[in-house]
């Protein structure tokens, strides 16, 4: 039993200082439907997105479950092939542009971005607003395609399949696109807070981490989304009017669409991985009591992963018949991308190195992104070398490395974030054990998942295969397994986070003892985020932090001054 | 620094070329191609290197965790938190290793990428969702007949999407693409049959899109070639349209039990007349069929759509009396 639960058990009622929960906050500033869906504040629109892309993760992973079930055995199960097709198709269009792209930067970005910056709000909240909006209006888009006749093109949408399927491309695509200004307007809104609303004594390399990972990402959303937006609505126009851009026999070229697809949607799973390492520089410092490693580093690969992320597409297309010159520069362009990766990592661990590392659930998750990203990593490098590729690529082997890099990167890091930041968001503490018990069904459920996926696929199994060769039926079946297991994980998180916003203990203002601004007001946060503008320091110093007993928490050394 | 990296490059490639065919690994399935060797010369090299990567990260993680854990509530000590001989170190060392990566896996791609001169010739088109294979004497199979340690092109086009011929057992891939060529090439190198897929997302029976490559003993490739050739002198016409029915993709849109298709079915379609989107009918007789697979947007029976494509310049006289006969005997 540690320490906190003692706490609890002394004091089952006790709130601490530095909890608002009976006091003015953002969540009890305003009441009535209304006053959250059209609030300013980018705390409760940060809830809102976090409660709407919860919901298109738990559609996302119903969708993966039932594509699992399905692939048990060979053979028809559950469902039609075209069933199926549409299936996988909404699986990756749901879980990429309704919940990892938005996950970590529009949901927890939201709220703890003007946080860590000691600042009241974004720079535009009404702009922040329409994005949500926007969000909800795409997503509204793609579940009407869902519902009148579905989609079966795959999440890429490659041309001359999308452009000749009978199914409602067409909606799926329009929702797409009104996504990517959702994703746009986010991203810019971020650009313009960092750079004009840091408070006094917060210069570029005294920022939190976790915003040079948003920053990276925001630039990328600007840059690159409006490519994506072109490029679907040349699909639109090519499904209805027949222009003639990607069909070869109106003199298109339907490689053409896979350029222009993967110059956005290359970069994009940067946005998607992005804040993810920003939130891992945040958890491995704050729980290892240490000073971040490194430090200007992290902050510079971040910036170097969004530079080199849009001089890699073509690794999409190395089958594809471009040219062999092509071929070759976007080989030894792809693995400029691993070096900034791999100076992240070695810095995480020389962050540990030495410290007193405390194994708190977001702590969990971050040494399971730790393995599970090395893993997607490396396997990388299979990819990015063109004798492997030929071989693997459109294999399961491509589908693991993504999910390794993705779910096991993103998602996992998106988990650690929600755990550390869901006491400043609802102003109480999840339970931690069942939070370890939690984290540890899903690692080993990942692994069995996607693991055996990496070896069907050196084995030959091509993706989005309905029905496949016996030979390859102990990996699906283990992999299926293994999917079951995760979900075994995700329903017991939803439980116990759930029943910690009527039972948790009250939070402290400062639980694990970070020192970056958004633990300088109570847990929530008041409506104006700060009584004072708080004045930034090292946001990784924690030698002024000093556990209290009593609270639950950290609170600043007597006598330390309120800026080191 | 050129001189290091194409020893290395040659020194990996060498471990996989010594047995003559390897059969499958844990990870791998067997390398029946000349190129198969040398591609898993790369794996073994890209895994060793993954491996020790894998296990040093791991490995600290573990031992720091182990190590330095404290328990809730502990202070923090200042601590050094830059080292920039160190950051460079492991800066420089990964961007030397994905060096060499890059070299050895390009190096072999070239190989994969250029044809041999003076191969053996086959034409493939992928349509949704069969392979067709066309050797140089005009005669169309559903498989792919090689003889083997033969250099193999294939010129690759497609009908529809874009498909991708993949063999696992010979470590290659090209995606086959509407309105252009791609080449493909292999050497197999022990006779036997392997798998094709369709790797490229094409639809409802993708994953159904097999095909496989029959690898023939020296001298069994001609033999094989010259007998499959001569349908005609094989099978009664009937039996030839048959095989062409099956072959030529006529089956996914006329059914031979009277349900409607995306064309009409040919049960019993032969001597009656169908009325056309015109207005006008016509009596389905030989000329009328042959008119229909040479130029099928003619006349298009009523309630179907002007999908069909021809077969001129595909077919040749007797082929299409072959397939008159077979749609004759649909009564």
């Amino acid at each position: 039993m540690s320490t906190s639960e003692r706490t609890l058990g002394i004091a089952p009622a006790h709130v601490p200082p530095g909890n608002a929960l009976g006091k003015e906050n953002y969540l009890n500033h305003d009441r009535g439907l209304l006053s959250w869906l059209f609030t300013l504040d980018h705390k409760r629109i940060g809830v809102l997105y976090l409660v709407s892309i919860l919901t298109a993760f738990l559609l996302g992973g119903i969708f993966a479950l039932l594509i699992r079930t399905e692939l048990l055995y060979p053979g028809k199960q559950l469902m039609d092939a075209d069933t199926y097709n549409e299936m996988f198709t909404l699986h990756g269009a749901i879980m990429i542009f309704l919940f990892i792209i938005p996950g970590i930067p529009a949901a927890l970005g939201n709220f703890v971005l003007p946080l860590m910056l000691g600042a009241k709000d974004v720079a535009f909240p009404k702009l922040n607003l329409l994005s949500w909006w926007l969000w909800m209006t795409g997503a509204f888009m793609a579940v009407t395609a869902i519902l009148t006749g579905g989609v079966d093109t795959g999440w890429t949408f490659y041309t001359p399949y999308s452009t000749t399927t009978g199914t409602n491309v067409v909606m799926m695509v329009a929702g797409v696109f009104v996504l990517g200004f959702s994703s746009i307007f986010t991203g810019l809104n971020f650009i313009v807070t960092i750079h004009k609303l840091r408070p006094r004594g917060m210069g570029w390399f005294n920022m939190p981490l976790m915003l040079w990972g948003l920053y990276a990402t925001a630039i990328i959303q600007v840059l690159a989304t409006p490519v994506l937006g072109i490029t679907l609505l040349l699909l639109i126009m090519e499904r209805v009017m027949g222009i003639g851009i990607f069909d070869s026999r109106l003199g298109g070229d339907p490689v053409l669409f896979q350029h222009f697809f993967w110059f956005y949607s290359h970069p994009a799973v940067y946005i998607m991985i992005l804040p993810a390492m920003g939130v891992i520089s945040e958890l491995i410092s704050t729980f290892s009591r240490k000073h971040i490693f490194g430090y200007k580093f992290i902050a510079w690969s971040s910036i170097a992963i969004a530079a080199f992320s849009f001089l890699v597409w073509g690794h999409h297309m190395f089958t594809s018949g471009q040219s062999e010159l092509v071929t070759m520069v976007f080989s030894a362009l792809t693995f400029s991308v691993s070096i900034p990766s791999a100076v992240k990592v070695f810095n995480w661990l020389a962050t540990m190195y030495r410290g007193r590392i405390q194994l708190e659930t977001p702590m969990l998750y971050a040494l399971s992104f730790l393995f599970l990203f090395s893993i997607g990593g490396l396997t990388g490098l299979f990819l990015g070398a063109l004798a492997t590729d030929i071989h693997l690529h459109d294999t399961y082997f491509v589908v693991a490395h993504f999910h390794y890099v993705m779910f096991g990167g993103t998602v996992i890091a998106f988990l650690g974030a929600l755990h550390y930041w869901w006491p400043k968001i609802t102003g109480r503490m999840y339970a931690e054990n069942p939070g370890r018990v939690a984290c540890a069904l899903i690692f080993v459920g990942f692994n069995l998942t996607f693991f055996t996926q990496f070896i069907m696929g050196a084995k030959g199994m091509p993706r989005r295969y309905f029905d496949y060769l016996p030979e390859y039926h102990p990996y699906h079946m283990a992999s299926s397994i293994g999917s079951y297991i995760m979900a075994v994980g995700f329903f017991l998180i939803a439980g116990y986070l759930a029943h910690s916003l009527f039972r948790g203990r009250p939070a402290p203002a400062n639980p694990w003892g970070s020192n970056s601004l958004e633990w300088r007001t109570p847990s929530p946060p008041p409506h104006d985020n700060f009584k004072e503008t708080p004045e930034a320091g090292d946001p990784y110093d924690y030698t002024d932090l000093v556990w209290d007993d009593a609270i639950g928490g950290y609170v600043r050394r007597a006598g330390a001054p309120a800026t080191p | 620094m050129t001189n290091l990296l194409a020893a290395l490059a040659g020194l990996s490639r060498l471990a996989g070329l010594q047995d003559a065919v390897k059969g499958p690994t844990v990870w791998m399935p067997p390398e029946s191609s000349t190129i198969a060797a040398k591609v898993d010369s790369v794996w073994d090299l890209v895994l060793w290197i993954s491996v020790f990567f894998f296990v040093l990260v791991t490995a600290l993680m573990v031992v720091f965790v182990v190590r330095y854990h404290g328990h809730r509530g502990t202070g923090s000590k200042p601590t050094r938190d830059h080292n920039t001989a160190l950051e460079i170190t492991w800066t420089v060392i990964p961007t030397l290793i994905v060096v060499v990566i890059f070299w050895v896996g390009f190096e072999t791609y070239l190989d994969m990428a250029t044809p041999p001169a003076n191969a053996y010739q086959v034409s493939v088109t992928g349509q949704k969702w069969k392979w067709l294979f066309t050797y140089p004497n005009g005669y169309v199979d559903e498989n792919l007949h090689v003889p083997v340690n033969t250099d193999i092109s294939l010129l690759m086009t497609s009908e529809d999407v874009i498909h991708s011929f993949y063999v696992p057992a010979f470590r290659t891939k090209k995606d086959v693409v509407p309105g252009r060529y791609t080449r493909l090439w292999f050497n197999a190198k022990a006779p036997g049959e392997y798998q094709v897929f369709c790797a490229e997302y094409c639809g409802t029976n993708h994953s159904h899109m097999l095909a496989k490559v029959v690898v023939h003993e020296p001298g069994g490739f001609e033999k094989w070639l010259a007998e499959a050739s001569n349908l005609h002198g094989r099978f009664p016409p009937a039996k030839v349209g048959e095989i062409f029915y099956n072959r030529f993709g006529c089956k996914q849109c006329h059914s031979l039990d009277g349900t409607t298709g995306i064309g009409p079915s040919f049960k019993g379609i032969y001597g009656h007349e169908q009325k056309l989107q015109d207005g006008s009918s016509v009596l389905v007789d030989e000329n009328y069929i042959r008119e229909s697979i040479m130029e099928p947007q003619a006349k298009v029976v009523a309630g179907f759509q002007p999908v069909m494509p021809t077969f001129k310049g595909r077919l040749k006289d007797q082929d299409i009396t072959s397939i008159v006969e077979f749609i004759k005997s649909q009564k």
